[in-house]
């Protein structure tokens, strides 16, 4: 039985040691956040300006010039701060962010990934994910298992235009917890009751 | 000369055909909207915009991809705003993706007066092609300065002399933008007197100001109300 979205998420939220700081990718990624304890003191960065992001704001809370990059509306926690987009990027660049959780299209077995475009189909632009994938300090990847048309998006090699080279820690789907090889992708944990063969690893 | 406008008609007048235009803002959060709004009834086309979304969910920059008077846009992230999605696939605007803190550190570097610099990001991606790449403790692309004749900017506040307080995550792009064209042109909610953004807490000196006006009906836009 596949994790639910709620259980990937609270998967990768226990990737975390305390007193990290964390960027949350838009879509799947953002969902991490309400799986992150207060008491663990971890920071949550949002590259539109914010560190300290914390949960939903009430309805008489809403601020119009309070989001995350998602553009979703949020609240701040206490000791939160606010700062331009050339210092929000200082932050990722400078090394100074301890994980990052982004979306992906492909990964493959070499850690390559690929998330912003897919020629003369889609192409979104990679906003600040070529950024994080070089300076955050653990690249972590939440993401389907399968694309819409069942295709495996783990594989032994990309050919997307890549966001980033031999830049992803971990991956997070809902059959299990994997890592690239090189060759493959080490399996850490997989859902109840998903085989080896469920997940179609590349040889 | 005083530096405060009646409003953004007067205060957008000269911008003129092929001129490279910022606008701050993040998705539709901060957004300079007086000022897009009279610019888009200008008769000028062939602009070159720098801006993160150009405008977002039909709305913002958007109505100057309307007008058909963008001729290039420069930006990191178009998911969202499908109206750009369709010029760029359809090859009537011509667009360049930019890693969104190369983007912030390209604008920065033209305040500042650095001409390039070398960042890993985009190495090894389409971002390097035709790029000069070095060898430091990673490798890395040389990334150049990102000017402007013009940048439209909002702010929360602001007084006669140009200093600006943002509010919340209002801020992103906008004093960077400020620094790196040569005519900035900024829109208030509320035009404060001196003294009255304590000089502490002013994010933006009023050096980099030329132009401010008190704006007026301001939309907001929510993109995504999410709540409890």
């Amino acid at each position: 039985m596949s994790w639910t979205k709620e259980e990937m998420a609270q998967r990768v939220a226990e990737l975390f040691p305390k007193n990290v700081s964390v960027n949350l990718g838009i879509g799947l990624p953002s969902m991490v956040a309400s799986f992150i304890k207060e008491e663990d003191g971890i920071m949550i960065h949002s590259e539109n300006g914010v560190l300290g992001v914390s949960g939903k704001p009430k309805e008489e809370e809403v601020s119009p010039t309070l989001i995350n990059a998602g553009k979703q509306t949020i609240t701040i926690k206490a000791g939160a701060s606010f700062f331009d987009s050339a210092l929000s990027f200082g932050m990722i660049r400078g090394g100074h962010i301890d994980y990052c959780v982004l979306g992906a299209m492909e990964v493959d077995a070499e850690g390559n990934l690929a998330n912003w475009m897919i020629p003369g189909k889609k192409v979104t632009g990679m906003g600040g994910a070529m950024d994080l994938v070089n300076g955050a300090k653990n690249v972590v990847i939440m993401m389907s298992h399968f694309t819409k048309t069942g295709e495996a998006k783990l594989l032994k090699k990309t050919n997307l235009p890549l966001t980033g080279m031999k830049c992803v820690h971990e991956i997070i789907t809902e059959l299990g917890h994997f890592r690239p090889n090189g060759e493959s992708f080490d399996i850490i944990k997989l859902a109840p009751e998903v085989t080896e063969k469920d997940c179609a690893l590349p040889n | 000369m005083s530096k405060v406008y009646k409003n953004a008609t007067e205060a957008t007048q000269d911008i003129h055909d092929k001129a490279t235009l910022m606008s701050g803002g993040f998705g539709l959060c901060g957004i300079p909207e007086n000022s897009i709004e009279a610019i888009a009834k200008l008769p000028i086309k062939n602009l070159t915009v720098i801006s993160n979304n150009i405008g977002n969910s039909g709305r913002g920059l958007v109505a100057l991809l309307k007008e058909k008077m963008i001729a290039k846009a420069i930006c990191s992230y178009v998911g969202g705003n499908p109206d750009l999605e369709e010029q760029m696939l359809a090859k009537s605007v011509e667009v360049e993706l930019v890693p969104q803190g190369t983007f912030s550190e390209r604008i920065r570097a033209a305040g500042m007066g650095v001409r390039a610099f070398y960042t890993p990001t985009g190495y090894g991606t389409l971002v390097a092609e035709g790029k000069e790449t070095k060898n430091f403790d990673v490798p890395c692309i040389l990334e150049s300065a990102l000017h402007a004749d013009f940048a439209i900017i909002k702010a929360q506040k602001g007084d006669r002399y140009g200093n600006l307080w943002f509010k919340e995550t209002a801020r992103n792009f906008s004093p960077l933008m400020a620094m790196a064209a040569k005519t900035t042109i900024v829109e208030v909610e509320e035009l404060v007197e001196l003294g009255d953004i304590p000089a502490e807490d002013i994010h933006l000196p009023g050096l980099f100001v030329q132009r401010i006006y008190q704006g007026v009906h301001y939309k907001n836009d929510i993109e995504f109300r999410v709540t409890q």
